[in-house]
């Protein structure tokens, strides 16, 4: 009889064992020398985790049960594999390029990197999974009792078996799966512990059944009549659950955690698809292949009421085959700790990234920049995670006391994961799939399988009170957890299934209908989506070597030849082989990174290396912030470019408004200048002349009266030229007010007429005027615009040079406006000098005329005051001017 | 013989008052009152002295003050300048054309007759 102790030794010699492949199958990844670890064999038979020690001891226990219905376990990940290959070429594919290190991380991913929902999957998977690995721990203690029953003082063992398996598979985990950050979240030594006990499971497996069926049952044609003669062999297939559980199955092959460590994040190279699609099903087949014979057998030899579940240990053992019983509970071992052990490195990732990362950093207010510090907290957060999620399922193991049957924990538990699918497939081949629907979707399957299956689980009366299981929430029968909407009758798993797949289907489409994606999701549902298009053929690790070369070529250009020569050697002593290129260790890329970083931005830098260690293409998230940083930079530069333009607009403003400056006050200068002498010349003659009038005892009376004359008429022009550059200031400030009155043009041509001929010796100048045409009421400054014509008027009689002046005024009225027109018969005024008449002070006369060469500046501003114009009139003999006053202005006699 | 002073100069009572004045103290007054033909007036009347206003039509007292400096004849020829613009800016510019005495309008008969004076007498 095997003790328990022999077999606490031959679990420590196993464990140890593994140990050392894990050990040893690390040791030749760092050297760059295990190219065999990376063989496509090896990641067949790492899928194999898939087969737990569920289906190690429960697929006996479910034939002796229910029949064939443990195929469907089987048939699901087969159908996966062999027909769906090439979803799992495009999760792969995704998995790579994305750096996915969690189905977690692949849901947050492809919908805008959404923590949300990141955090949802994992507790949802760290719910699913809790049972699990509970069910794993029970086997283990299970298959324990088999062999220890009759030792009394192993009782206080055995009641710690669990226990310390659970310790004993934290503590390897956390050694093995913790051993460093790769980038790739790629664990080979884990890997290749996992395929050892795959073959030793298989191997355990295969020798029990040919114990069976050529030992016990004497040769294949007997085996075949005794499982005829079984229950087993009339079972009835029922083709909904049959149906129910290989589509469950097939969900969960994708969606556990595990299983989604092992054939995506763990995977080398996505050609090794190529042989796991035949190699696996064709394990998963020899695995099932001696259950039913191991059933059959079990039931006829064992006595009624004995745990079909451990028929693979127990069989044996009855038939004192100690050695083979041993192999078939290594078998199983085998079974439950990698399963375990997988689990928790994907869950701790799951937890670490996503939840206790997050927070740590919320904390700490720490940037996401991965530094030496951060490494650490990130090693701490996933070895307490690790050992978070197997104590997890200890607990559960312990309060649930192991009392349900080994199958139906399992169908919770892939129930509950399957709520991953819609949300993982509509991402990977749906662009409109949007973060809205997958967390409705998510939401909505959890809920039901929580409310309908998990939490029932616990057995009536556990969790949920026996009232509400009979009658449903809140008394409402539709309610009820087994009976949703009234359906009754249907198997628990089914029924939550369809339930819950309904729900989260309809909740997924409807949301991601509706709702908009975000600008990121939109970006990662394409590369998600279309990923064949945007990567090439993922390439596997190539050699440490040729990587440190082409990352010193890559540096030398970037930091210069001395400063990434000198960078290497420091690293290369630093890592212990002064003298040869370093090796690409995490921490010398991260070395090299942040000095890169230095140069060409930190996401260019990740980028770069990135692109060279492990030759994967580069991520989105890499690319968008390399665009992120290329605009800040463009950013940057057009907005200086924004400054300078600025600054030589303003420059070329001030320029401007300097020499509109310096025009203006030459202008300003030469109107004084001009006012001066206007002002100086009446006075010269009025102080010479009062000079001479006041010693002037030698004049005669009529000197002096003619004198006097003369200062007065200067006085005269003194004031007049004051009158007027008041006149002209107060019309050119825009002051003037008008005083508008009605008044008829002839009345206003009169006056003018007459105030302008006032001052000259006798009528010398003749008025042609037509009175009828100038019978108009007009609306306007009466006073100013009579101004106007006498400005013209008196202009004509002083210039005109004809021998018999005259002055034609003549009176048009259009639609628009009224036209008065004066032309004298005079030589009129030079081509040149017509621009310049109504500037001030521009007399360009040769005579004396008196006036100082304000009249017609004063007059266009008079004018265009009333809202007309003046204007010389060309094409005439004389000198001509024309004054249009609007016709508004203008009303006809009545 | 009696000194010859040549007026040129546009305002007619100006013209009047300087002429009354100089006449009155005993000198032959001719004037013009054309700036662009006031060079060739000065070449024939060959004055004594010149009393020359700026702002005259068709030339400048400046210009007509510079063409005289540069001809020989005239080159020393005793010029005062009158102008109604009293700026230091004008009197500068004056003082470059080669003016002799330069005085603003208004001025005074006696200074004006004083300044004729000396310019007359070397």
């Amino acid at each position: 009889m095997t003790t328990l102790n022999t077999l606490v030794a031959v679990c420590l010699g196993y464990v140890l064992f593994l140990f050392v492949v894990a050990f040893m199958a690390e040791r030749s990844a760092l050297r760059g020398n295990g190219r065999w670890l990376r063989s496509p064999l090896v990641y067949t038979l790492s899928l194999s985790i898939y087969c737990t020690a569920w289906t190690f001891y429960g697929a006996v226990g479910s034939a002796a049960r229910t029949g064939f219905e443990y195929l469907t376990i089987y048939l699901g990940p087969s159908l996966v594999m062999i027909g769906w290959w090439w979803v799992l070429r495009k999760l792969v594919r995704i998995g790579r390029t994305q750096r996915i290190t969690s189905v977690a991380d692949l849901i947050s991913s492809r919908y805008g990197k959404s923590n949300l929902l990141a955090i949802g999957v994992t507790i949802l998977a760290v719910v699913g999974t809790t049972p699990y690995i509970a069910l794993q721990l029970q086997s283990v203690t299970l298959s324990f009792q088999v062999f220890g029953t009759p030792a009394p003082a192993a009782d206080a063992l055995h009641d710690y078996t669990a226990l310390w398996v659970a310790v004993g598979l934290a503590v390897f985990t956390v050694i093995f799966g913790t051993r460093n950050l790769d980038a790739n979240e790629r664990h080979h030594g884990v890997v290749m512990a996992i395929a050892v006990e795959a073959v030793v499971k298989l191997t355990a497996l295969l020798a029990v059944g040919v114990f069976v069926v050529w030992g016990l049952s004497g040769g294949l044609s007997e085996t075949l009549a005794r499982i005829d003669a079984s229950p087993l062999g009339h079972w009835q297939m029922e083709g909904g659950r049959w149906a129910g559980i290989t589509l469950l199955s097939a969900a969960a092959f994708l969606c556990l955690p595990r299983m989604f460590q092992v054939l995506v994040v763990e995977s080398d190279d996505e050609t090794h698809l190529r042989t796991a699609s035949w190699a696996f099903p064709l394990y998963l087949m020899l695995m099932s292949l001696f259950v039913v014979p191991i059933a059959v057998v079990g039931l006829d030899l064992m006595p009624a009421g004995s745990n079909p579940d451990l028929f693979v240990l127990t069989v044996p053992l009855s038939q004192g085959q100690e050695g083979l019983a041993l192999l078939s509970f290594l078998g199983g071992f085998s079974s439950a700790t990698s399963m375990v052990i997988v689990a928790a490195i994907a869950l701790s990732t799951m937890v670490s990234n996503h939840i206790v990362m997050p927070i740590w950093l919320r904390f700490t207010g720490g940037g996401a920049s991965v530094s030496g510090d951060v490494r650490h907290v990130v090693l701490v957060s996933r070895r307490l995670s690790i050992a978070g999620v197997v104590g997890l399922g200890y607990v559960y193991y312990a309060v649930s006391g192991g009392g349900t049957a080994l199958a139906t924990i399992g169908l919770v538990s892939f129930a509950g994961l399957a709520q991953v699918l819609p949300a993982m497939l509509g991402g990977i081949f749906w662009r409109g799939a949007t973060r809205v629907g997958a967390f409705a979707g998510l939401t909505a399957g959890f809920g039901i399988w929580l409310y309908t299956l998990f939490l029932p689980s616990f057995g009536s009366g556990m969790i949920l009170p026996d009232a509400l299981m009979q009658n449903g929430l809140f008394g409402l029968g539709w309610l009820r957890p087994y009976a949703l909407f009234g359906i009754e009758g249907m198997d628990p798993v089914l029924h939550t299934l369809f339930w819950s797949m309904a729900f989260n289907l309809g909740a997924f489409f409807l949301a991601s209908l509706v709702s908009f994606p975000s600008p990121l999701e939109r970006l990662q549902g394409a590369q998600f989506v279309n990923i064949f298009q945007h990567s090439g053929a993922a390439s596997s690790w190539s050699g440490g070597v040729v990587q440190s070369e082409d990352l010193m070529i890559m540096a030398q250009r970037i930091l210069g030849a001395r400063e990434a020569q000198a960078l290497f050697a420091r690293e290369a002593e630093r890592q212990g082989h002064p003298g040869a290129l370093p090796e690409t260790s995490p921490d010398f890329l991260e070395a090299l990174e942040r000095e890169l970083a230095g140069s060409v931005g930190a996401a260019t830098a990740h980028a770069m290396v990135g692109q060279i260690v492990g030759g994967m293409s580069v991520s989105v998230e890499d690319l968008m912030a390399v665009a992120d940083e290329t605009a800040q930079m463009m950013e940057y530069s057009s907005r200086l470019e924004a400054q300078s333009a600025e600054l030589s607009r303003t420059a070329r403003q001030l320029r401007e408004a300097n020499a509109k400056l310096t025009r203006l006050s030459v202008q300003k200068d030469a109107f004084l200048s001009q006012i001066s002498h206007e002002l100086r010349t009446p006075m010269t003659s009025i102080r010479a002349f009062s000079e001479i009038l006041r010693d002037g005892s030698a004049l005669g009376p009529e000197d002096q009266a003619k004198y006097a004359t003369i200062i007065q008429d200067e006085a005269i022009r003194l004031t007049r030229l004051l009158d007027d550059l008041l006149d002209l200031s107060v019309l050119e400030n825009g002051q003037v007010s008008l005083n508008l009155r009605q008044g008829l043009l002839c009345d206003v041509l009169d006056r003018a007429e007459a105030a302008a001929l006032a001052y000259t010796d006798g009528p010398r100048l003749q008025i042609n005027r037509d009175r009828k045409a100038e019978t108009l009421v007009l609306n306007t400054d009466l006073d100013r615009l009579s101004q106007v014509f006498i400005n013209l008027i008196s202009n004509a009689d002083k210039y005109c040079d004809a021998a018999q002046p005259e002055l034609d005024i003549r009176v048009v009225q259009t639609a628009e406006s009224l036209v008065i027109d004066f032309i004298d018969n005079g030589s009129g005024v030079s081509v040149e000098a017509r621009d310049v008449i109504f500037e001030k002070f521009a007399r360009v006369s040769d005579g004396q005329a008196g006036g100082a060469g304000l009249g017609l500046a004063i007059s266009r501003q008079i004018v265009t005051r009333l809202g007309g114009a003046i204007t010389y009139l060309t094409g005439q003999k004389g000198a001509a001017f024309r004054v249009i006053v609007p016709q508004g202005m203008a009303l006809a006699a009545q | 013989m009696p000194k010859h002073v040549l007026l040129i100069e546009d305002e007619p009572n100006i013209i009047e008052a300087i002429s009354f004045i100089l006449s009155r103290d005993g000198w032959t007054v001719n004037t013009h009152s054309n700036g662009t033909t006031a060079v060739d007036t000065v070449h024939a009347r060959r004055p004594d002295v010149l009393i020359l206003d700026v702002m005259l039509p068709g030339k400048s007292g400046y210009d007509i003050l510079r063409e005289l400096r540069e001809h020989p004849e005239t080159e020393g020829l005793p010029v005062l300048m009158l102008t109604a613009r009293g700026q230091t800016k004008d009197r500068e510019m004056a003082e470059r054309a080669g003016v002799n005495a330069f005085m603003a309008k208004p001025f005074s008969n006696s200074e004006m007759l004083e300044m004729v004076r000396s310019l007359s007498t070397p």
